[in-house]
């Protein structure tokens, strides 16, 4: 398998990270040495084993559905790049 | 003082021969004139540190204080902690005062630790030299041009250079226990499940474990009975009896069965480290340890498994810093997406972008089974393989890593020489398991070499027990780097 730069392209924006066109060689180069590494996966029979998502094949545990915590709008805001009356302020995305 | 355990510092607390404020005092001191050259912290607070070890010592003098109040720690930039800047090593995170402290620091504080600053560490986890960190690299106490490891190098470093008698720290592939052996001292992880991950800051969910850097076992011991239990915040923390860490450490080891895997000691293991893992298997059976051949085949394959599903879980969890709620946000954008694409360029390092964008691919329509699926099942064998081997032995034992430190800048150019180096402690985290490294011996250039000890589920107390046995025999835990 080999990424091309147009792979490349659409992996960043899936990823929402800027790769610019100087960058974008040097990183299809990198990701490409890692999936040949990745790619010794392929090779094992895995038929019939049920794949592991978690250490302890364990049920999440279910909570009562009431208040637990405070309202902390404040504290929480203020560490936030841009709030208004108590609303997060992101770019216009309906006209 | 200064090369004084947590468990003295606690004694000598309680006797009264030293104040919390003196013994902060005396780390700050030592911080400010030593890190320069160890870039070992990321944030110090003095008139805060001060304060905390203020009220430790007005605890005590009202007759409200525990084994360890007014003992002196460090916390790794992971762990939110309210008030303190929470960077994880990351541009991203640079003006994070986080708002909240997280369920270890919370413990730490209401067993009435002092905090005497934030840890230095690979961005948002990643790596395993300390290289990747938005502050600069750590350098390694014992030789200033070696990497101290990571991604807790700055835990470990601190601990080794003695600017601190413990620090916590977080294991997702290693990142404990590498660090801890290039830099001579002793840390745990636990167990997955048994250390809650509220507040830590995520990497990969799975696989990420909190736990202590300290220079012996019994203060890990100490340590961890501070650090484990259940919280119900955590959603895979475990609801388990408290236990005593500390319960099994003066067991004779007469009859434990040591597993010695036979593929951490085949190709690709230097020399000097593999002559220290033996000598220190054979000080454990002078003690009456059996030793055990084991294997454990798919080893080599819990690199390509742990490079597929951190990666995936990491691309996930870092999809939250997106400029909105907290962190970075770029200064010039044109719209919504173009805000998202330019805040995360300019926030994250390269080894986060790298792996988010492994991530995003594995994940992506088409490619699950291929690769997400198939390194699941494949960390299923690695767990099986490990279920097997503890049929026949109490403990496993092996190296850390296949060398010493290696120098600065070494592997920093190529990403899959650093990851082949996570060879003998990526599948412990993909199993869930328990492992620790204790220090061990020296190699040909004087950098300290760790023994690996992984034990089975919640056998952390008979890992520290053997820990602790083999330290009462030896003294690579007693030196310290000269600086």
């Amino acid at each position: 398998m080999s990424l091309t730069h147009q792979d490349v392209a659409r992996i960043a924006k899936l990823a929402r990270i800027n790769v610019s066109d100087e960058e974008i060689a040097a990183v299809g180069n990198q990701l490409n040495n890692i999936f040949g590494l990745i790619e010794k996966m392929q090779a094992v029979n895995t038929d019939g084993i049920e794949p592991m998502a978690h250490p302890q094949d364990v049920s999440l545990r279910l909570r009562e559905d009431i208040v637990t915590q405070t309202n902390q709008r404040e504290a929480f805001q203020a560490v936030a790049p841009q709030v208004e009356k108590g609303l997060f302020l992101v770019p216009k995305v309906i006209e | 003082m200064t090369n004084a355990t947590l468990k003295q510092l606690s004694q000598q607390l309680a006797a009264g021969e030293v104040s919390s404020v003196e013994l902060a005092t005396h780390y700050l001191d030592r911080i400010e004139a030593l890190n320069p050259q160890l870039n070992a912290f990321i944030t110090v607070d003095r008139a805060r540190t001060l304060a905390d070890a203020a009220a430790a010592d007005a605890a005590r003098a009202a007759g409200q204080a525990g084994l360890l109040t007014g003992v002196p720690m460090v916390h790794k930039d992971i762990f939110c902690q309210q008030g303190w800047k929470t960077s994880c090593g990351s541009k991203m995170l640079d003006n994070f005062i986080s708002p909240y402290s997280a369920h270890v620091v919370e413990q730490c504080h209401a067993a009435g630790l002092v905090t005497l600053g934030r840890a230095n560490m690979d961005e948002f986890a990643m790596g395993s030299s300390n290289e990747n960190s938005y502050y600069g690299a750590v350098k390694n106490p014992w030789d200033l041009n070696a990497i101290p490891g990571g991604s807790s190098g700055g835990s470990a470093a601190a601990v080794a250079a003695r600017l601190t008698p413990v620090a916590t720290a977080t294991d997702t592939g290693g990142s404990i226990r590498q660090p801890a052996s290039h830099c001579g001292v002793t840390g745990i992880k636990p167990t997955y499940g048994v250390v809650s991950r509220y507040g830590m800051v995520a990497y990969a969910s799975s696989l990420d474990q909190g736990g202590p850097i300290a220079q012996a076992a019994e203060d890990c011991a100490l340590m961890l009975n501070v650090m484990a239990g259940f919280d119900e915040r955590d959603s895979t923390s475990l609801e388990r009896a408290r236990e005593d860490y500390t319960r099994e450490l003066n067991q004779p080891l007469s009859g434990l069965r040591v597993g010695l895997p036979r593929e951490y000691f085949a190709a690709g293991l230097d020399a000097d480290v593999a002559k220290v893992i033996e000598d220190a298997v054979a000080e454990l059976k002078k003690q009456g340890a059996q030793v055990v051949e084991i294997s454990l085949p798919n080893t080599e394959l819990s690199i390509p498994a742990y490079y597929v599903i951190a990666p995936a879980e990491a691309s996930t969890n870092l999809s939250r810093y997106d400029g909105v709620r907290y962190g970075h946000r770029a200064a010039e954008y044109k719209d919504l997406v173009d805000m998202y694409e330019k805040t995360r360029a300019e926030g994250f390092g390269a080894e986060v972008k790298r792996r988010i964008l492994v991530g995003s691919y594995v994940l992506s329509h088409g490619y699950y089974d291929a690769y997400y699926l198939k390194a699941q099942k494949i960390r299923r064998l690695i767990a099986n393989d490990f279920k097997a081997a503890f049929e026949q032995c109490d403990v496993i034992l092996g190296p850390v890593a296949p060398t010493a430190a290696f120098n600065i800048g070494e592997k920093s150019g190529d990403p899959v020489q650093m990851y082949l180096s996570d060879i003998y402690t990526l599948s412990v985290n993909l199993a869930g398991l328990p492992g620790m490294s204790v220090p061990a011996g020296f190699d040909r250039r004087g950098r300290p070499v760790g023994l690996q000890i992984i034990g089975n589920y919640f056998g952390e107390a008979k890992m520290l027990n053997v820990a602790h046995q083999f330290q009462l025999a030896t003294d690579w835990h007693t030196r310290a780097p000269a600086l």
